[in-house]
């Protein structure tokens, strides 16, 4: 409360707060036992690789990209953005006793689920790709800098949302259920299992509104090169990102406001 | 010193704002004891709560110039299903201190044996209690907040709350907010009252106590 508090004191306390609230999240979810935080990367690992079997199964390969590379591409991205946002809708209720301490604020809480999710998604695609590149299912990327910029925004449109959708289903139970429904829905839409390229041309214009899907196309060209005809503006998504934390931050001050101890 | 000038707290209830208190203003240098009278619902674990930090003034300042503890007794300060030493460890890192230097500690205070490596929500209240005094006696402050700590536990955890408390480090300031005049007289310089919405600070313990007195007495008399 004091304006004395010099900046890089406070950092150095968030710092902190947040690498607490980091290893009490890692022990309640996935506990001392069995193989432990390992589940934070192994879990979206197991899952992409149980979808990429069923399409394999199926042949049902309508794109024009090789099967592997494609399924795990889209749904790495989809784990992305739907574990870091989902995940912040529940931040608060199982933390409130921790809200006695001072320092722990409703901002940490988010920020420590963002970093985690974020951690464990890229951690779980970076060990998919590597895997799948070490068995010859997927080619060497063409361009590992542009997948890293790719992720990078996406990890930052993930972020931003996250600090929508964590206060207001905070503030409303109704809006967390919804969010989970919206979610679902709009996977068809998030880029994950098309390319820009293979829409009619109107719809490309519509799709490129959607920042997950600029994000995805950009992931895709620098996996499988520029031939790939990909479509994508990035400084759209990051106007977009950084519009969204305007009121991101606002609604995570509105619930440090109003929140309320156990 | 801890000084807060102005302070209101509202609550938003069914069908509008609930106050709380308004027009609050206080100072605890170091090393004084100050003793919060009121009833129950008066709004003595809500003044407690906005000293801490944990939860902001609706207006007014609160502006504290040394190092507070979290509200002592609180027993709900910890994450249900961690263990305790996992708590502990949170707590050490939320306040930069070194866990393996203070678990044996906590160890001897609480007496809770081999339930620290159980879930605090197996735990019953008076272990809860335990547990949150030794830790916060664990990190040191210059003012304690105490929310009637010791009206949990046996006779024995009594003894060594008040030994370490009010005999270790009775150099600390001390902000205790209680129903009980008798504990405010043993432990307190000064007290105030909390009646109405209203914070009356007296210079003397025992016009504080007599007000209080005064006004419990009415109360009482006028449900029966």
């Amino acid at each position: 409360m004091t304006e004395s508090v010099k900046f890089g004191v406070s950092a150095n306390i968030q710092r902190r707060i947040i690498g607490a609230l980091l290893l009490r999240e890692l022990l309640t979810r996935f506990g001392r036992n069995n193989i432990g935080f390992l589940w934070l990367f192994a879990e979206p690992m197991l899952f992409t690789t149980g979808v990429l079997g069923i399409w394999t199964l199926y042949h049902t390969n309508y794109t024009p990209f090789p099967l592997t590379a494609f399924c795990v591409s889209g749904y790495a991205t989809v784990l992305l953005w739907r574990n870091t946002i989902g995940r912040c809708g529940n931040a608060v209720e199982p933390n409130r006793a921790l809200m006695h301490h001072r320092n722990v604020r409703v901002i940490d809480l988010f920020l420590a689920r963002i970093v985690l999710e974020v951690t464990g998604a890229s951690v779980s695609f970076l060990a998919l790709l590597t895997l799948l590149t070490l068995l010859g299912a997927i080619a060497l990327p063409d361009d590992m800098t542009k997948m890293v910029l790719a992720w990078v925004m996406l990890a930052w449109f993930s972020a931003s949302m996250a600090l929508i959708v964590g206060p207001l289903a905070t503030l409303s139970e109704p809006f967390e259920r919804f969010w989970h429904i919206f979610a679902y829905l709009f996977l068809p839409a998030s880029g994950a299992f098309f390319a820009v390229s293979m829409l009619p041309g109107q719809l490309q214009h519509i799709a490129l509104w959607v920042p997950t899907v600029n994000c995805t196309e950009l992931l895709r060209e620098g996996m499988f090169g520029t031939n790939i005809n990909a479509r994508y503006n990035i400084c759209y998504v990051a106007v977009v990102n950084l519009v969204l934390m305007i009121p991101g931050l606002l609604l995570t001050r509105h619930v440090q406001m109003t929140v309320e101890g156990e | 010193m801890i000084t807060l000038r102005n302070v209101s707290k509202y609550y938003r209830v069914r069908g509008g704002l609930h106050l709380v208190f308004a027009g609050v203003d206080l100072q605890v240098r170091k090393g004084e004891k100050v003793g919060v009278l009121g009833r129950n619902g008066s709004g003595k674990s809500t003044l407690i709560r906005l000293i801490s930090g944990s939860e902001f003034p609706t207006t007014g300042t609160i502006d504290r110039r040394m190092s507070v503890s979290w509200p002592l007794a609180m027993t709900s300060a910890f994450q249900g299903s961690l263990t305790g030493i996992d708590n502990i460890y949170f707590i050490a890192r939320v306040y930069g201190v070194n866990a393996e230097a203070i678990i044996p500690y906590v160890e001897s205070i609480s007496d809770l044996g081999y339930y620290l490596r159980e879930p605090v929500k197996t735990y019953s209240s008076g272990m809860r209690a335990r547990l949150a005094f030794a830790l916060s006696m664990a990190v040191e402050f210059d003012c304690f907040l105490i929310d009637e700590v010791i009206a949990v536990g046996d006779a024995s955890f009594h003894e060594r709350c008040a030994h370490e408390l009010f005999e270790r480090r009775r150099d600390r300031a001390m902000f205790i907010v209680s129903h009980d005049p008798h504990y405010i007289r043993h432990h307190c310089d000064r007290a105030c009252v909390l009646i109405q919405g209203r914070l009356r600070t007296f210079d003397d313990l025992d016009s504080a106590l007599s007000i209080y007195t005064q006004e419990y007495t009415a109360a009482e008399g006028a449900v029966t």
